[in-house]
């Protein structure tokens, strides 16, 4: 097990040391005490190495993530997990706006809240919270899943393209474009294997699936008189 | 975008470290906004009624005699303590309005930053922790208090367009965001006789919420009215004589973090402000909802 202390540590110092960790490193457990809120804690990794980061973190934790498991004990700012490619993170606490914005793989747990705009733009990320989540969430998302065990705010899934969303519990408003749709068993089987994954204990089929109803792709010229 | 810092204390005996918790904070929002800071600090009750707390660019010209003559000019004793480009004036609570007239006769190069029984707000261009040094802010001590870093976007780099924002006594606002309809609001508050002195929007902000408020609703019911009338970006954190506040618009992309225990509720725009807390460990920490009123009152 490494150790980085951030109160003595310098952030940039810590985030190369972590970045230079090869696929065939032998440091593959490090803890990071004393994040106090900085930003951009544990950005940019590129190896199959575990990050425990002890305490609450600021804006952009584990963001571009591959490869890495980052644990957050606490609570995360703005855009966590931000881009990730691939890889793992994972947040005890609650998550602020826009987590996993853009992200295009990988699996981010949020075992508390999310706040508006979780998975905005979503291309490939599977985002489970087991909280609730906020408005605007998967704003415009093209691919990958978002699981919420709790309820979702406004206008979830809005422009959505392909990612799927399920939620268990209510929906505040569904936003344009997106619609309720029939939960097949092979939506179940996908919902079953990233709680597994995500390591929260909840029925698949206690959740409603929701997705585009693909009426916003093109151009309509129908619409035109509501420009 | 601006760092807000806010800190309301329900433990008496943290009063002595307000000026020091609330220094280490908006030290601590720095990147957040580094053109200007200022304080408002709810303190000592002023034992002749009210404090005016003005503010001069030429402070030894401005300041020299200014208690004499204003006391002359008003026919009562006024104290002055000064502090840097700031001083405070204590004097009987009827005699404001008049004495802010006089004051723009006796020294028009000043400007009113607050009037009430136990507000003092400080701000100028600037560094946050030169600010809070050219003002001993540190040594500061009161009941609750609220701090600005500003990135301005919205009007001048000035002490004038610097916040915290006061349009009524023991009132003030500080503002991340910028308002769209402020133009507009101004023009409507100043025909109802709210006092606004600048082009800034966050002090339209302030002006609706004093004119809310003298129209008889509670500082809640103040802010539920915002969320109505006023368009654009806004997490605001409010202070009155015994009251703190905190509304963030239906979009609520403009940060913000609170913590509460039995001893305090802070804000911040960042959780990176509220580290240094007590007992911020076990604190409840939570992001306040879009659209959602929060206030507490002593």
């Amino acid at each position: 097990m490494q150790s980085i202390d951030l109160s003595t540590t310098p952030l940039r110092e810590m985030n190369a040391t972590l970045q230079a960790q090869k696929d065939q490193t032998n440091a593959t457990h490090w803890e990071i005490h004393n994040p106090r809120g900085a930003h951009a804690i544990a950005v940019g990794l590129d190896a199959p190495i575990e990050v425990t980061v002890r305490g609450s973190t600021g804006y952009y934790c584990a963001g571009m993530n591959k490869q890495a498991t980052v644990h957050v004990t606490g609570s995360v700012g703005p855009g966590v997990a931000e881009n990730m490619m691939s890889g793992t993170v994972i947040i005890d606490g609650d998550a602020s706006q826009y987590a996993g914005a853009t992200g295009r793989g990988g699996l981010l747990v949020i075992k508390g809240n999310a706040a508006s705009r979780c998975g905005i733009s979503m291309k490939g990320i599977d985002i489970v919270v087991q909280g609730n989540i906020g408005h605007m969430s998967a704003f415009m998302g093209q691919a990958g899943n978002l699981v919420v065990c709790g309820d979702a705010g406004d206008a979830l899934g809005d422009s959505l393209y392909e990612a799927r969303l399920f939620v268990r519990g209510t929906v505040k408003s569904l936003g344009a474009d997106c619609i309720e749709k029939e939960m097949r068993p092979e939506h179940l089987e996908i919902l079953r294997d990233l709680l597994a994954r995500a390591g929260i204990d909840a029925t698949p089929e206690e959740f409603r699936r929701y997705g585009s109803a693909r009426k916003l792709y093109n151009f309509d010229i129908d619409n035109a008189a509501a420009y | 975008m601006c760092g807000i810092v806010g800190l309301f204390l329900k433990d008496k005996s943290l009063e002595l470290q307000l000026g020091a918790l609330l220094t280490d904070m908006l030290v601590t929002m720095t990147d957040r906004g580094p053109d200007s800071a200022g304080i408002a600090i709810y303190g000592d009750r002023a034992s002749a009624g009210a404090k005016l707390t003005v503010q001069s660019d030429q402070a030894d010209a401005d300041f020299d005699t200014l208690a004499a003559d204003l006391g002359r000019a008003l026919g009562v004793e006024i104290s002055m303590r000064r502090k840097d480009t700031h001083a405070v004036l204590e004097l009987p609570a009827s005699k404001v309005a008049e004495a802010r007239a006089k004051l723009a006769e006796l020294r028009p190069g000043m400007r009113v930053m607050s009037d009430g029984a136990t507000i003092e707000i400080y701000k100028e261009v600037g560094l946050p922790k030169d600010v809070a040094q050219r003002f001993a802010l540190s040594a500061m001590t009161g009941t609750h208090g609220i701090g600005h870093t500003r990135m301005a976007t919205e009007s001048a780099v000035t002490t004038q367009g610097a916040h915290p924002f006061s349009t009524g006594a023991d009132q003030c606002l500080v503002h991340n965001g910028s308002l769209s309809n402020h133009n507009n609001w101004r023009r409507r508050l100043r025909r109802e006789g709210i006092r606004i002195d600048s082009m800034n929007d966050t002090e339209v902000g302030a002006a609706y919420l004093t004119w809310k408020m003298r129209e008889g609703a509670s500082l809640g019911e103040a802010l539920e009215g915002a969320l109505d009338d006023l368009d654009g970006f806004f997490t605001f954190v409010v202070g009155t004589r015994d009251g703190f506040g905190v509304v963030r618009d239906p979009i609520a992309c403009k940060p913000a973090v609170m913590a509460e225990t039995d001893q305090y509720v802070a804000f911040g725009s960042e959780y990176r402000a509220l580290v240094n807390l007590p007992g911020i460990e076990t604190a409840r920490v939570w992001e306040p909802e879009p659209a959602t009123v929060y206030f507490w009152s002593h």
